[in-house]
Protein backbone atom coordinates (compact mmCIF):
# COMPACT_ATOMS: atom_id res chain seq x y z
CA UNK A 1 0.00 0.00 0.00
CA UNK A 2 1.28 3.30 -0.74
CA UNK A 3 2.33 5.81 2.07
CA UNK A 4 -0.34 8.47 0.27
CA UNK A 5 -3.17 6.16 1.82
CA UNK A 6 -2.09 5.32 5.09
CA UNK A 7 -1.76 9.04 5.42
CA UNK A 8 -5.64 9.39 4.12
CA UNK A 9 -6.94 6.49 6.04
CA UNK A 10 -5.41 9.02 9.18
CA UNK A 11 -6.91 11.82 8.19
CA UNK A 12 -9.90 9.97 8.07
CA UNK A 13 -9.39 8.94 11.54
CA UNK A 14 -9.50 12.53 12.74
CA UNK A 15 -12.83 13.25 11.05
CA UNK A 16 -14.41 10.08 11.90
CA UNK A 17 -14.50 10.79 15.62
CA UNK A 18 -16.17 13.90 14.79
CA UNK A 19 -17.81 14.00 12.15
CA UNK A 20 -19.02 10.44 11.38
CA UNK A 21 -17.62 9.77 8.01
CA UNK A 22 -17.91 6.54 7.07
CA UNK A 23 -15.38 4.67 5.09
CA UNK A 24 -14.64 0.98 4.50
CA UNK A 25 -11.30 0.26 6.73
CA UNK A 26 -8.48 -1.87 6.17
CA UNK A 27 -8.89 -4.99 8.79
CA UNK A 28 -5.96 -5.70 10.91
CA UNK A 29 -6.95 -8.23 13.40
CA UNK A 30 -10.16 -10.41 12.66
CA UNK A 31 -11.35 -13.29 14.66
CA UNK A 32 -13.84 -15.59 13.26
CA UNK A 33 -16.21 -17.79 16.00
CA UNK A 34 -13.44 -17.78 18.65
CA UNK A 35 -14.01 -20.12 21.53
CA UNK A 36 -12.03 -19.71 24.57
CA UNK A 37 -12.00 -22.00 27.68
CA UNK A 38 -10.27 -21.86 30.51
CA UNK A 39 -10.37 -25.79 31.43
CA UNK A 40 -13.97 -26.46 31.13
CA UNK A 41 -15.12 -22.75 31.79
CA UNK A 42 -15.59 -20.94 28.77
CA UNK A 43 -14.21 -17.64 28.56
CA UNK A 44 -15.23 -16.43 25.05
CA UNK A 45 -18.29 -17.97 23.24
CA UNK A 46 -18.18 -17.12 19.39
CA UNK A 47 -16.49 -14.07 19.05
CA UNK A 48 -16.26 -12.21 15.82
CA UNK A 49 -15.25 -8.91 14.75
CA UNK A 50 -12.82 -6.92 12.52
CA UNK A 51 -10.53 -4.22 14.03
CA UNK A 52 -9.64 -1.38 11.86
CA UNK A 53 -6.24 -0.14 11.21
CA UNK A 54 -5.10 3.27 12.66
CA UNK A 55 -8.15 3.11 15.09
CA UNK A 56 -9.23 2.95 18.38
CA UNK A 57 -10.94 -0.08 19.27
CA UNK A 58 -12.35 -0.51 22.74
CA UNK A 59 -13.79 -3.25 24.26
CA UNK A 60 -16.15 -2.48 27.57
CA UNK A 61 -18.21 -4.72 29.55
CA UNK A 62 -18.62 -6.02 33.12
CA UNK A 63 -15.89 -7.99 34.71
CA UNK A 64 -15.20 -11.47 33.62
CA UNK A 65 -16.81 -11.21 30.41
CA UNK A 66 -13.89 -11.89 28.36
CA UNK A 67 -12.47 -8.40 27.80
CA UNK A 68 -9.29 -8.97 28.57
CA UNK A 69 -9.10 -12.93 27.20
CA UNK A 70 -10.30 -11.74 23.81
CA UNK A 71 -6.93 -9.47 23.98
CA UNK A 72 -4.66 -11.66 25.20
CA UNK A 73 -5.95 -14.11 22.24
CA UNK A 74 -4.33 -11.99 19.94
CA UNK A 75 -0.56 -12.14 21.05
CA UNK A 76 -0.83 -15.39 22.00
CA UNK A 77 -0.24 -14.24 25.50
CA UNK A 78 -2.89 -16.73 26.65
CA UNK A 79 -0.06 -19.39 25.89
CA UNK A 80 1.37 -19.21 28.76
CA UNK A 81 -1.65 -20.62 30.73
CA UNK A 82 -1.94 -24.75 30.44
CA UNK A 83 -5.28 -24.40 30.70
CA UNK A 84 -6.45 -22.30 28.08
CA UNK A 85 -7.85 -23.55 25.00
CA UNK A 86 -8.50 -22.53 21.63
CA UNK A 87 -11.33 -22.44 18.60
CA UNK A 88 -12.33 -21.06 16.01
CA UNK A 89 -9.98 -18.23 14.15
CA UNK A 90 -8.11 -15.47 15.06
CA UNK A 91 -6.03 -13.70 12.18
CA UNK A 92 -3.63 -10.76 12.04
CA UNK A 93 -3.37 -9.77 8.50
CA UNK A 94 -5.37 -12.55 7.29
CA UNK A 95 -3.16 -14.88 8.63
CA UNK A 96 -4.58 -16.95 11.56
CA UNK A 97 -2.14 -16.68 13.99
CA UNK A 98 -2.73 -19.95 16.34
CA UNK A 99 -1.24 -22.15 12.58
CA UNK A 100 1.41 -24.31 13.67
CA UNK A 101 3.58 -22.28 11.79
CA UNK A 102 2.97 -19.18 13.28
CA UNK A 103 5.68 -18.31 16.36
CA UNK A 104 4.48 -16.54 19.00
CA UNK A 105 7.78 -14.47 19.82
CA UNK A 106 7.67 -13.37 16.43
CA UNK A 107 3.76 -12.30 16.70
CA UNK A 108 4.32 -10.47 19.41
CA UNK A 109 6.92 -8.31 18.10
CA UNK A 110 4.39 -6.87 15.57
CA UNK A 111 1.90 -6.80 18.44
CA UNK A 112 2.72 -5.10 21.57
CA UNK A 113 1.18 -4.98 24.63
CA UNK A 114 -0.03 -2.63 27.48
CA UNK A 115 -0.92 -4.00 31.36
CA UNK A 116 -3.45 -3.00 33.61
CA UNK A 117 -0.62 -2.54 36.58
CA UNK A 118 2.59 -0.39 35.27
CA UNK A 119 4.96 -3.68 34.90
CA UNK A 120 8.66 -1.93 34.21
CA UNK A 121 11.72 -4.13 34.48
CA UNK A 122 13.77 -3.45 38.08
CA UNK A 123 16.33 -1.22 35.25
CA UNK A 124 17.23 1.91 34.14
CA UNK A 125 14.68 3.83 32.40
CA UNK A 126 17.09 3.71 29.08
CA UNK A 127 17.16 0.16 29.10
CA UNK A 128 13.40 -1.12 30.04
CA UNK A 129 13.02 1.18 26.36
CA UNK A 130 16.15 -0.15 24.79
CA UNK A 131 15.02 -3.83 25.95
CA UNK A 132 12.49 -4.34 22.62
CA UNK A 133 14.89 -3.53 20.29
CA UNK A 134 18.11 -5.64 22.21
CA UNK A 135 15.55 -8.73 22.60
CA UNK A 136 14.62 -8.65 19.09
CA UNK A 137 18.17 -8.15 17.75
CA UNK A 138 17.28 -5.11 16.42
CA UNK A 139 20.11 -2.38 18.77
CA UNK A 140 22.67 -3.02 16.40
CA UNK A 141 20.67 -2.04 13.37
CA UNK A 142 19.35 1.42 14.89
CA UNK A 143 21.16 5.09 16.85
CA UNK A 144 19.75 3.18 20.09
CA UNK A 145 20.12 6.33 21.43
CA UNK A 146 18.02 8.11 18.70
CA UNK A 147 15.24 4.98 19.42
CA UNK A 148 15.01 5.56 23.00
CA UNK A 149 14.74 9.16 22.67
CA UNK A 150 11.97 8.81 19.94
CA UNK A 151 10.06 6.43 22.33
CA UNK A 152 10.15 8.48 25.28
CA UNK A 153 8.91 11.23 23.00
CA UNK A 154 6.06 9.35 21.46
CA UNK A 155 4.75 8.21 25.27
CA UNK A 156 5.05 12.37 26.29
CA UNK A 157 7.13 11.20 28.69
CA UNK A 158 10.85 12.82 27.03
CA UNK A 159 10.72 16.52 28.75
CA UNK A 160 9.73 14.41 32.43
CA UNK A 161 12.77 11.85 32.17
CA UNK A 162 15.76 13.18 30.05
CA UNK A 163 17.73 13.83 32.56
CA UNK A 164 17.65 10.71 34.71
CA UNK A 165 17.57 8.25 31.64
CA UNK A 166 20.29 5.70 34.20
CA UNK A 167 17.90 6.25 37.36
CA UNK A 168 15.88 2.85 37.63
CA UNK A 169 12.32 2.93 36.07
CA UNK A 170 10.63 1.63 39.73
CA UNK A 171 11.30 5.33 40.49
CA UNK A 172 9.00 6.95 38.62
CA UNK A 173 5.49 7.61 39.58
CA UNK A 174 2.96 5.30 38.70
CA UNK A 175 1.60 7.50 35.75
CA UNK A 176 4.86 7.85 34.39
CA UNK A 177 6.11 4.32 34.71
CA UNK A 178 2.75 3.40 32.93
CA UNK A 179 4.22 5.70 30.03
CA UNK A 180 7.36 4.07 30.54
CA UNK A 181 5.65 0.91 29.67
CA UNK A 182 4.18 2.55 26.82
CA UNK A 183 7.59 3.59 25.37
CA UNK A 184 8.73 0.25 25.83
CA UNK A 185 5.89 -0.89 23.26
CA UNK A 186 6.26 1.60 20.71
CA UNK A 187 10.14 1.25 20.95
CA UNK A 188 9.95 -1.71 18.86
CA UNK A 189 7.11 -0.11 16.18
CA UNK A 190 4.82 -2.46 16.16
CA UNK A 191 1.78 -2.67 14.24
CA UNK A 192 -0.52 -2.59 17.04
CA UNK A 193 -0.87 -2.19 20.62
CA UNK A 194 -2.93 -4.20 22.87
CA UNK A 195 -3.91 -1.81 26.27
CA UNK A 196 -5.24 -4.23 29.16
CA UNK A 197 -7.42 -1.58 30.97
CA UNK A 198 -4.21 0.58 31.07
CA UNK A 199 -5.55 3.76 33.06
CA UNK A 200 -7.58 1.52 36.07
CA UNK A 201 -4.48 1.83 38.05
CA UNK A 202 -3.87 5.34 37.54
CA UNK A 203 -5.41 8.56 39.73
CA UNK A 204 -7.41 10.67 36.88
CA UNK A 205 -4.84 13.25 35.98
CA UNK A 206 -1.99 10.46 34.76
CA UNK A 207 -5.09 8.54 32.83
CA UNK A 208 -6.06 11.38 31.36
CA UNK A 209 -2.25 11.84 30.09
CA UNK A 210 -2.80 8.39 28.89
CA UNK A 211 -5.65 8.96 26.88
CA UNK A 212 -4.09 12.39 25.19
CA UNK A 213 -1.29 9.79 24.28
CA UNK A 214 -3.70 7.00 22.83
CA UNK A 215 -5.25 9.74 20.77
CA UNK A 216 -1.40 10.55 19.41
CA UNK A 217 -0.80 7.06 19.09
CA UNK A 218 -3.16 6.20 16.91
CA UNK A 219 -1.81 7.87 14.05
CA UNK A 220 1.09 5.29 13.31
CA UNK A 221 -0.75 2.27 15.04
CA UNK A 222 -3.29 0.26 15.52
CA UNK A 223 -5.05 0.61 19.42
CA UNK A 224 -7.54 -2.58 20.89
CA UNK A 225 -7.86 -1.19 24.65
CA UNK A 226 -9.63 -3.15 27.23
CA UNK A 227 -11.47 -0.21 29.81
CA UNK A 228 -13.80 -0.82 32.26
CA UNK A 229 -14.90 2.80 31.91
CA UNK A 230 -17.11 3.47 29.33
CA UNK A 231 -16.75 7.37 30.08
CA UNK A 232 -13.17 6.83 28.94
CA UNK A 233 -14.35 4.09 25.72
CA UNK A 234 -16.56 7.23 24.44
CA UNK A 235 -14.05 9.61 24.97
CA UNK A 236 -11.12 7.79 22.95
CA UNK A 237 -12.52 5.46 21.19
CA UNK A 238 -13.68 4.84 17.26
CA UNK A 239 -15.18 1.76 17.73
CA UNK A 240 -16.60 -0.32 20.57
CA UNK A 241 -17.28 -3.33 21.09
CA UNK A 242 -19.26 -4.55 23.90
CA UNK A 243 -19.07 -8.07 25.46
CA UNK A 244 -21.43 -9.27 28.11
CA UNK A 245 -21.36 -12.28 30.72
CA UNK A 246 -20.61 -15.30 29.37
CA UNK A 247 -17.99 -14.28 27.26
CA UNK A 248 -20.45 -13.34 24.28
CA UNK A 249 -19.73 -10.58 21.90
CA UNK A 250 -23.23 -8.67 21.81
CA UNK A 251 -22.53 -5.62 19.71
CA UNK A 252 -19.67 -4.02 17.74
CA UNK A 253 -19.94 -0.65 15.68
CA UNK A 254 -19.05 2.80 15.58
CA UNK A 255 -18.80 4.42 19.26
CA UNK A 256 -21.26 7.08 18.29
CA UNK A 257 -23.66 4.43 17.82
CA UNK A 258 -22.57 2.35 20.80
CA UNK A 259 -23.46 5.05 23.32
CA UNK A 260 -26.20 6.88 21.60
CA UNK A 261 -28.46 4.26 20.11
CA UNK A 262 -27.59 0.26 20.94
CA UNK A 263 -29.38 -1.95 18.83
CA UNK A 264 -29.50 -4.32 21.84
CA UNK A 265 -31.86 -3.32 24.65
CA UNK A 266 -29.04 -5.41 27.01
CA UNK A 267 -26.03 -3.14 25.33
CA UNK A 268 -28.29 0.29 26.18
CA UNK A 269 -29.16 -1.39 30.29
CA UNK A 270 -25.32 -1.93 30.06
CA UNK A 271 -24.37 1.34 29.01
CA UNK A 272 -27.27 3.17 31.30
CA UNK A 273 -26.02 1.53 34.18
CA UNK A 274 -28.84 -0.91 34.91
CA UNK A 275 -26.51 -3.45 35.13
CA UNK A 276 -23.07 -5.02 35.29
CA UNK B 1 -31.04 15.80 94.76
CA UNK B 2 -32.21 17.39 91.53
CA UNK B 3 -30.90 16.79 88.58
CA UNK B 4 -30.90 19.01 85.22
CA UNK B 5 -30.70 16.74 82.44
CA UNK B 6 -26.56 17.34 81.49
CA UNK B 7 -25.61 15.62 84.82
CA UNK B 8 -27.72 13.48 84.25
CA UNK B 9 -26.51 12.34 81.28
CA UNK B 10 -22.51 12.46 83.26
CA UNK B 11 -24.07 10.30 85.48
CA UNK B 12 -25.28 7.48 82.95
CA UNK B 13 -21.75 7.94 81.61
CA UNK B 14 -19.97 6.72 84.55
CA UNK B 15 -22.23 4.04 84.92
CA UNK B 16 -21.93 3.77 81.46
CA UNK B 17 -18.96 0.33 81.43
CA UNK B 18 -18.55 0.04 85.19
CA UNK B 19 -20.88 -3.30 84.60
CA UNK B 20 -18.11 -4.57 82.06
CA UNK B 21 -15.04 -5.76 83.97
CA UNK B 22 -12.21 -6.57 82.00
CA UNK B 23 -9.51 -6.82 84.48
CA UNK B 24 -8.69 -10.72 84.11
CA UNK B 25 -8.83 -10.63 80.21
CA UNK B 26 -5.81 -7.77 80.94
CA UNK B 27 -3.92 -9.78 82.83
CA UNK B 28 -4.55 -13.08 80.74
CA UNK B 29 -2.83 -10.67 78.53
CA UNK B 30 -0.18 -9.58 79.87
CA UNK B 31 1.04 -13.30 80.88
CA UNK B 32 0.72 -14.42 77.37
CA UNK B 33 2.75 -11.68 76.15
CA UNK B 34 5.46 -11.77 79.10
CA UNK B 35 5.54 -15.97 78.15
CA UNK B 36 6.37 -14.90 74.49
CA UNK B 37 8.69 -12.64 75.20
CA UNK B 38 10.45 -14.37 77.39
CA UNK B 39 10.56 -17.58 75.23
CA UNK B 40 12.11 -14.68 71.58
CA UNK B 41 14.75 -13.83 74.17
CA UNK B 42 15.49 -17.32 75.34
CA UNK B 43 17.71 -17.44 72.01
CA UNK B 44 19.30 -14.50 73.00
CA UNK B 45 20.41 -15.31 75.81
CA UNK B 46 21.69 -18.70 75.20
CA UNK B 47 23.89 -17.13 72.18
CA UNK B 48 25.16 -14.58 75.02
CA UNK B 49 25.83 -17.27 77.14
CA UNK B 50 27.88 -18.65 74.35
CA UNK B 51 29.63 -16.09 73.52
CA UNK B 52 30.02 -15.01 77.27
CA UNK B 53 31.96 -18.51 77.91
CA UNK B 54 34.10 -18.34 74.45
CA UNK B 55 35.08 -14.77 75.18
CA UNK B 56 36.58 -15.51 78.46
CA UNK B 57 37.85 -18.99 77.57
CA UNK B 58 39.76 -16.53 74.56
CA UNK B 59 40.85 -14.03 77.04
CA UNK B 60 42.36 -16.26 79.34
CA UNK B 61 43.71 -18.13 76.54
CA UNK B 62 45.28 -14.45 75.13
CA UNK B 63 46.50 -13.69 79.02
CA UNK B 64 47.74 -16.78 80.71
CA UNK B 65 48.59 -19.13 77.64
CA UNK B 66 50.37 -16.31 76.13
CA UNK B 67 48.74 -16.94 72.70
CA UNK B 68 49.24 -14.09 70.32
CA UNK B 69 46.46 -13.75 67.38
CA UNK B 70 49.12 -12.74 65.08
CA UNK B 71 51.11 -16.28 65.73
CA UNK B 72 47.66 -17.96 65.67
CA UNK B 73 46.87 -16.58 62.62
CA UNK B 74 50.48 -17.29 60.44
CA UNK B 75 51.43 -20.37 61.65
CA UNK B 76 50.25 -24.04 60.98
CA UNK B 77 48.79 -26.46 62.98
CA UNK B 78 51.37 -28.70 65.13
CA UNK B 79 52.25 -31.12 67.74
CA UNK B 80 53.57 -28.68 69.99
CA UNK B 81 50.66 -26.30 71.46
CA UNK B 82 53.18 -23.83 71.95
CA UNK B 83 53.83 -23.46 67.81
CA UNK B 84 50.25 -24.33 66.69
CA UNK B 85 48.52 -21.91 64.78
CA UNK B 86 45.20 -21.90 62.61
CA UNK B 87 46.47 -20.15 59.54
CA UNK B 88 46.31 -23.96 57.54
CA UNK B 89 42.85 -24.06 58.56
CA UNK B 90 41.69 -20.89 57.42
CA UNK B 91 43.04 -21.50 53.85
CA UNK B 92 41.41 -24.88 54.09
CA UNK B 93 38.17 -23.50 54.72
CA UNK B 94 38.23 -20.67 52.22
CA UNK B 95 39.45 -22.99 49.41
CA UNK B 96 36.94 -25.39 50.98
CA UNK B 97 34.06 -22.58 50.65
CA UNK B 98 35.17 -21.00 47.15
CA UNK B 99 35.07 -25.06 45.64
CA UNK B 100 31.79 -25.58 47.57
CA UNK B 101 30.23 -22.10 45.91
CA UNK B 102 31.91 -23.49 42.65
CA UNK B 103 30.21 -26.87 42.35
CA UNK B 104 27.01 -26.03 44.04
CA UNK B 105 26.09 -22.47 42.84
CA UNK B 106 25.49 -23.54 38.70
CA UNK B 107 24.08 -26.37 39.84
CA UNK B 108 22.09 -25.53 42.38
CA UNK B 109 20.79 -22.43 40.11
CA UNK B 110 20.16 -24.12 37.38
CA UNK B 111 18.02 -26.57 38.92
CA UNK B 112 15.90 -23.98 40.24
CA UNK B 113 15.54 -22.14 37.02
CA UNK B 114 13.94 -25.50 36.01
CA UNK B 115 12.11 -25.95 38.55
CA UNK B 116 10.41 -22.42 38.67
CA UNK B 117 10.16 -21.80 35.33
CA UNK B 118 9.94 -24.36 32.97
CA UNK B 119 8.95 -27.58 35.22
CA UNK B 120 5.34 -28.72 34.15
CA UNK B 121 3.36 -29.44 36.84
CA UNK B 122 2.91 -33.23 37.09
CA UNK B 123 4.46 -36.24 38.70
CA UNK B 124 8.45 -36.12 37.72
CA UNK B 125 8.23 -32.71 38.84
CA UNK B 126 6.37 -33.36 42.20
CA UNK B 127 8.97 -35.94 42.84
CA UNK B 128 12.15 -33.81 42.41
CA UNK B 129 10.37 -31.07 45.22
CA UNK B 130 9.47 -34.14 47.62
CA UNK B 131 13.17 -35.43 46.98
CA UNK B 132 14.67 -31.77 47.62
CA UNK B 133 12.79 -31.35 50.80
CA UNK B 134 14.10 -34.41 51.77
CA UNK B 135 17.54 -33.66 50.93
CA UNK B 136 17.50 -30.77 52.56
CA UNK B 137 16.37 -32.93 55.94
CA UNK B 138 19.45 -35.65 55.46
CA UNK B 139 22.17 -35.27 58.69
CA UNK B 140 25.61 -33.63 57.49
CA UNK B 141 27.16 -36.99 58.46
CA UNK B 142 25.17 -38.60 55.71
CA UNK B 143 26.83 -36.75 52.95
CA UNK B 144 30.18 -37.01 54.83
CA UNK B 145 29.98 -41.10 54.51
CA UNK B 146 28.56 -40.06 50.86
CA UNK B 147 31.62 -38.65 49.91
CA UNK B 148 33.68 -41.71 51.58
CA UNK B 149 32.49 -44.05 49.84
CA UNK B 150 32.04 -42.38 46.54
CA UNK B 151 34.92 -40.09 46.35
CA UNK B 152 37.73 -40.50 48.88
CA UNK B 153 37.41 -44.71 48.41
CA UNK B 154 35.19 -44.94 45.38
CA UNK B 155 36.65 -42.91 42.87
CA UNK B 156 39.76 -43.36 45.04
CA UNK B 157 40.75 -39.74 45.70
CA UNK B 158 41.59 -39.70 49.53
CA UNK B 159 40.80 -37.48 51.97
CA UNK B 160 41.81 -34.18 50.00
CA UNK B 161 40.43 -30.91 50.45
CA UNK B 162 37.87 -31.38 46.94
CA UNK B 163 36.18 -34.08 48.31
CA UNK B 164 35.52 -32.23 51.23
CA UNK B 165 34.22 -29.64 49.02
CA UNK B 166 31.86 -32.07 47.39
CA UNK B 167 30.13 -33.44 50.54
CA UNK B 168 29.57 -29.63 51.57
CA UNK B 169 28.32 -29.26 47.77
CA UNK B 170 25.67 -31.13 48.08
CA UNK B 171 24.87 -30.34 51.61
CA UNK B 172 24.31 -27.27 50.19
CA UNK B 173 22.50 -27.48 46.82
CA UNK B 174 19.26 -28.03 48.66
CA UNK B 175 19.32 -24.77 50.43
CA UNK B 176 20.72 -23.12 47.61
CA UNK B 177 17.76 -24.53 45.39
CA UNK B 178 15.37 -24.18 47.66
CA UNK B 179 15.91 -19.94 47.93
CA UNK B 180 16.95 -19.98 44.37
CA UNK B 181 12.95 -20.49 44.23
CA UNK B 182 12.34 -18.35 46.41
CA UNK B 183 14.17 -15.40 45.22
CA UNK B 184 12.73 -16.53 41.62
CA UNK B 185 9.02 -16.57 43.10
CA UNK B 186 9.13 -13.19 44.25
CA UNK B 187 9.75 -11.64 40.92
CA UNK B 188 6.69 -10.48 40.11
CA UNK B 189 4.80 -12.52 36.94
CA UNK B 190 3.83 -8.77 35.44
CA UNK B 191 7.76 -8.50 34.53
CA UNK B 192 7.98 -11.74 32.88
CA UNK B 193 4.36 -10.88 31.09
CA UNK B 194 6.00 -7.45 29.65
CA UNK B 195 9.38 -8.92 28.18
CA UNK B 196 6.98 -11.50 26.36
CA UNK B 197 4.82 -9.36 25.07
CA UNK B 198 7.92 -6.97 24.06
CA UNK B 199 9.10 -9.74 21.84
CA UNK B 200 11.19 -11.80 23.98
CA UNK B 201 11.62 -15.40 23.89
CA UNK B 202 11.65 -17.47 27.01
CA UNK B 203 14.94 -17.46 27.60
CA UNK B 204 15.63 -13.98 27.25
CA UNK B 205 13.30 -13.29 29.34
CA UNK B 206 14.84 -15.36 32.36
CA UNK B 207 18.62 -13.94 31.43
CA UNK B 208 17.43 -10.34 31.08
CA UNK B 209 14.68 -9.86 33.35
CA UNK B 210 14.09 -12.52 35.71
CA UNK B 211 18.17 -13.53 36.68
CA UNK B 212 18.85 -9.93 37.52
CA UNK B 213 15.82 -9.23 39.43
CA UNK B 214 16.36 -12.63 41.43
CA UNK B 215 19.95 -12.36 41.76
CA UNK B 216 20.39 -10.73 45.19
CA UNK B 217 17.75 -12.60 46.88
CA UNK B 218 20.09 -15.60 45.12
CA UNK B 219 23.69 -14.48 45.96
CA UNK B 220 22.25 -13.86 49.71
CA UNK B 221 20.65 -17.71 49.97
CA UNK B 222 23.91 -18.86 48.71
CA UNK B 223 26.31 -17.17 51.14
CA UNK B 224 23.92 -18.31 53.75
CA UNK B 225 23.91 -21.50 53.11
CA UNK B 226 28.15 -21.38 52.81
CA UNK B 227 27.63 -19.64 55.93
CA UNK B 228 26.37 -23.21 56.71
CA UNK B 229 28.83 -25.14 54.97
CA UNK B 230 32.07 -23.33 56.68
CA UNK B 231 31.17 -24.62 60.16
CA UNK B 232 30.43 -28.12 59.29
CA UNK B 233 32.30 -30.24 61.14
CA UNK B 234 31.24 -33.82 60.56
CA UNK B 235 31.15 -34.51 57.11
CA UNK B 236 34.41 -33.21 56.79
CA UNK B 237 35.25 -35.90 59.96
CA UNK B 238 33.97 -38.07 57.93
CA UNK B 239 36.34 -37.25 54.65
CA UNK B 240 39.40 -37.53 56.85
CA UNK B 241 39.85 -34.29 57.12
CA UNK B 242 41.50 -34.97 60.89
CA UNK B 243 45.35 -34.85 62.67
CA UNK B 244 46.06 -32.39 59.44
CA UNK B 245 48.71 -29.64 60.28
CA UNK B 246 50.42 -28.66 57.36
CA UNK B 247 48.17 -25.83 55.01
CA UNK B 248 46.70 -26.82 51.82
CA UNK B 249 48.37 -25.40 48.89
CA UNK B 250 45.40 -26.67 46.17
CA UNK B 251 42.10 -28.71 46.03
CA UNK B 252 43.88 -31.50 45.44
CA UNK B 253 45.74 -31.85 49.12
CA UNK B 254 45.20 -32.92 52.48
CA UNK B 255 43.49 -30.63 54.61
CA UNK B 256 42.26 -29.96 58.08
CA UNK B 257 39.59 -26.97 57.91
CA UNK B 258 38.17 -24.63 60.56
CA UNK B 259 35.86 -26.52 62.33
CA UNK B 260 38.22 -29.82 62.18
CA UNK B 261 40.79 -28.44 63.65
CA UNK B 262 38.88 -26.90 66.51
CA UNK B 263 37.55 -30.42 67.04
CA UNK B 264 40.57 -32.04 66.72
CA UNK B 265 42.10 -29.28 69.35
CA UNK B 266 39.09 -29.45 71.78
CA UNK B 267 39.88 -33.22 71.96
CA UNK B 268 43.63 -32.55 73.68
CA UNK B 269 44.28 -32.78 77.57
CA UNK B 270 46.18 -29.82 77.49
CA UNK B 271 44.28 -26.55 78.41
CA UNK B 272 46.93 -24.71 75.80
CA UNK B 273 44.71 -26.55 72.83
CA UNK B 274 41.61 -26.13 75.05
CA UNK B 275 42.02 -22.30 74.53
CA UNK B 276 43.79 -22.63 71.45
CA UNK B 277 40.18 -23.87 70.25
CA UNK B 278 37.99 -21.29 71.81
CA UNK B 279 40.66 -18.88 70.10
CA UNK B 280 39.95 -20.66 66.65
CA UNK B 281 36.16 -20.96 67.42
CA UNK B 282 36.32 -16.67 67.92
CA UNK B 283 37.88 -16.90 64.22
CA UNK B 284 35.42 -18.81 62.79
CA UNK B 285 32.43 -17.28 64.24
CA UNK B 286 33.83 -14.09 62.86
CA UNK B 287 34.23 -15.74 59.19
CA UNK B 288 30.19 -16.39 59.61
CA UNK B 289 29.58 -13.41 61.20
CA UNK B 290 31.06 -11.42 58.22
CA UNK B 291 29.37 -13.69 55.86
CA UNK B 292 26.09 -13.14 57.33
CA UNK B 293 26.25 -9.42 57.15
CA UNK B 294 27.39 -9.39 53.60
CA UNK B 295 23.78 -11.53 53.09
CA UNK B 296 22.16 -8.89 55.60
CA UNK B 297 23.34 -5.93 53.63
CA UNK B 298 22.51 -7.39 49.91
CA UNK B 299 19.16 -8.09 51.40
CA UNK B 300 18.75 -4.49 52.62
CA UNK B 301 20.48 -2.65 49.47
CA UNK B 302 18.29 -4.47 47.20
CA UNK B 303 14.94 -5.29 48.97
CA UNK B 304 13.34 -1.95 47.67
CA UNK B 305 13.80 -3.04 44.02
CA UNK B 306 10.88 -5.04 41.94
Amino acid sequence: MATDGDKLITTDVQTSSTGRIERPDETVVASQQLDVYYGDEQALDDVSMEIPENKVTAIIGPSGCGKSTFLRCVNRMNDQIDACRIEGGLRFHGKDVYDDDVDPVALRRKIGMVFQKPNPFPKSIYDNVAYGLRVQGKADDVDLDDAVEEALRGAALWDEVKDQLDSSGLDLSGGQQQRLCIARAIATDPEVILMDEPTSALDPVAASKIEDLIADLVEEYTVLIVTHNMQQAARISDKTAVFLTGGELVEFDNTNKIFENPEHDRVEDYITGKFG
Amino acid sequence: MSLDTETSGEADDEALFTEIDLGWEHLKNRIFLGIIFAASMFGVVMLALLLFDIITDFYVGMTEFNISMGDFLTRDGSRREELSGFRGAIVASIMLMVLTAILSFFVGVGSAIYLEEYAPDNRVTRLIEANLANLAGVPSIVYGLLALAAFVNGVGMGPILLAGAIALALLVMPIIIVSTQEALRAVPDGVRNGSYATGATKWQTIRKVVLPAAMPGIMTGTILALARAIGETAPLIMVGALFTNRMPFGPLDRFSAMPTQIYNWANEPSQHFIHLAATGIVVLLAFMFAMNGIAIYLRNRYETEV
